[in-house]
């Protein structure tokens, strides 16, 4: 059990009076980078609340590092960035990550290593306001990186940035998680960022469709690519349903 | 609850006051103003003597209730408030963190009421000062508790202003300042009674007239304990999980 950083049993959430999540079940091993794909609406920002601890779920079991997800002792280590940027705007970068560095009990010295990591120097003192979209998602993810997390649920961080920086982004989820041993989910709906996980969770209506790496998807499924393979599984998903 | 974390939350709502001098000056100057105002229309300083505790007991609580709904409105819309529902920080740390910052606000803001009242507008109680000053605080902090909670009921910013006259009216018009509350229906003074300004106004009215004398300290521990008691509400509305 302790070598999952994430494990997920019969997971059902749901909104107003819908089911969103229909009895999901996975597991991360510690240390990997899990890749959750799939299109807008699909469950994969509730799958990360839920792994997180602050959504409501119907149903089900999440276990995060030996822990129920969301209890006390996870809060530190656990961290979390939204789709949205969830950074104040009438705050500079630095007072910003300042303020969530003494949240979490992180050394001070992590602000400036954390600016780095996500290439914010040039924009440190700069109002949050006053970022561009990219720049002010950059920051949210830097908040998540402060004090020394063992699993990061990363709601996709990389929208909207050159594929220079995006290159980099995923550099450092990779050494994250080989150099520290921090577990990653990170969700997209890019199909080519998913190669880049060591896992993939593909998702559509509130289900796993596939879970497997990159690699046994395309075999799997015989496509070159993932955005094929992606769609062999919904078709073949679909003639099962019509039987 | 943890006293490092509050402090850090007091000291960064304080900061981004500091990028907002706008709002500062607004909070600050608008009650001094309204004062001098007053002065001129009133005309006749033995009527201006006996309304400027009115005033000065109304409006920290007017400024404070307002300030704060918005404040944690944003909190919740923007995402920030999920962040830290996600992280180590207790309930009460956020609500005692807007509690002392907004407090430090309405110490300045009655400071500089009190300083022009009495040296420009010759204001004069003809008693000690002091009780007066300890009602307008505790207003500003049961301001600031009304607020944090009420904010938990509104969606949008709109909504977060318009109850501002619907807590605010009710208890003025029921608070004895228009009408005596003996002599209002037998219905309106039991309504009345459970109306936390309706003590507020008793204890201006008796610092006004003889100080901290008879039912005064009754008075102020019922607006501390109704902010108290709004405060446990307020976190009780904060959820870590939401769905």
């Amino acid at each position: 059990m302790m070598s999952y950083a994430v494990a997920v049993r019969d997971l059902r959430v749901e909104r107003g009076r819908r089911e969103v999540l229909h009895g999901v079940s996975f597991e991360v091993p510690r240390g990997s980078v899990l890749g959750l794909i799939g299109p807008s609406g699909c469950g994969k920002t509730t799958l990360m609340r839920a792994v997180v601890g602050v959504q409501t779920v119907a149903g089900g079991t999440v276990t995060v590092l030996g822990e129920p997800a969301g209890g006390p002792g996870l809060r530190a280590k656990v961290g979390y960035s939204t789709q949205s940027p969830a950074v104040y705007d009438d705050l500079t970068v630095t007072e910003n990550l300042a303020y969530f560095a003494a949240v979490l009990g992180a050394p001070k010295t992590d602000i400036a290593r954390v600016i780095g990591e996500v290439g914010l120097d040039d924009a440190a003192g700069q109002l949050a306001r006053t970022l561009s979209g990219g720049q002010k998602s950059r920051a949210s993810l830097a908040v998540a990186l402060l004090g020394a997390p063992e699993l990061l649920v990363l709601d996709e961080p990389t929208v909207g940035l050159d594929p220079v920086l995006r290159n980099e982004l995923w550099g450092l989820f990779h050494r994250l998680a080989a150099g520290r041993g921090v577990t990653l989910m990170v969700s997209s709906h890019v199909m080519d960022e998913a190669s880049r996980c060591d896992r993939l969770l593909l998702m559509r209506e509130g289900e796993i469709l596939a879970d497997d790496s990159p690699g046994a998807l395309r075999d799997r499924t015989g496509a070159t690519d993932l955005e094929a393979a992606f769609l062999r599984l919904v078709a073949d998903r679909e003639t099962v349903n019509e039987r | 609850m943890s006293v490092q974390i509050t402090l850090a939350t007091a000291r960064r709502i304080l900061t981004q006051l500091r990028h907002d001098h706008r709002t500062v000056a607004l909070m600050v100057l608008v009650p001094t103003l309204v004062m001098v105002l007053l002065y001129y229309v009133i005309g006749d300083q033995r009527a201006f003597d006996s309304w400027t505790p009115v005033l000065l007991c109304v409006f920290p609580f007017l400024v404070m209730f307002l300030v704060t709904s918005i404040a944690t409105l944003r909190e919740r819309t923007t995402g920030t408030l999920e962040r830290l529902m996600a992280s180590p920080l207790g309930k009460l740390d956020l609500l005692l963190g807007y509690g002392l910052a907004f407090g430090l606000m309405a110490v300045l803001q009655v400071a500089l009421v009190l300083t022009v009242s009495l040296t420009w507008l010759g204001f004069d109680l003809g008693t000690s000062l002091w009780p007066l000053v300890v009602v307008a605080l505790g207003n500003a902090l049961l301001g600031t508790a009304l607020g944090l909670l009420c904010s938990a009921f509104a969606r949008t910013e709109f909504q977060a202003v318009q109850f501002m006259p619907v807590v605010m009216i009710p208890q003025l018009l029921l608070g004895g300042i228009f009408v005596a509350r003996d002599q209002m229906a037998t219905v309106l003074e039991w309504v009345s009674n459970v109306l936390p300004m309706s003590y507020a106004i008793e204890a201006m009215k008796l610092a006004a007239a003889t100080g901290a004398e008879g039912d005064f300290w009754r008075d102020v521990a019922v607006v501390l304990g109704s902010a108290v008691l709004a405060l446990v509400l307020g976190a009780a509305t904060l959820r870590r999980r939401t769905p």
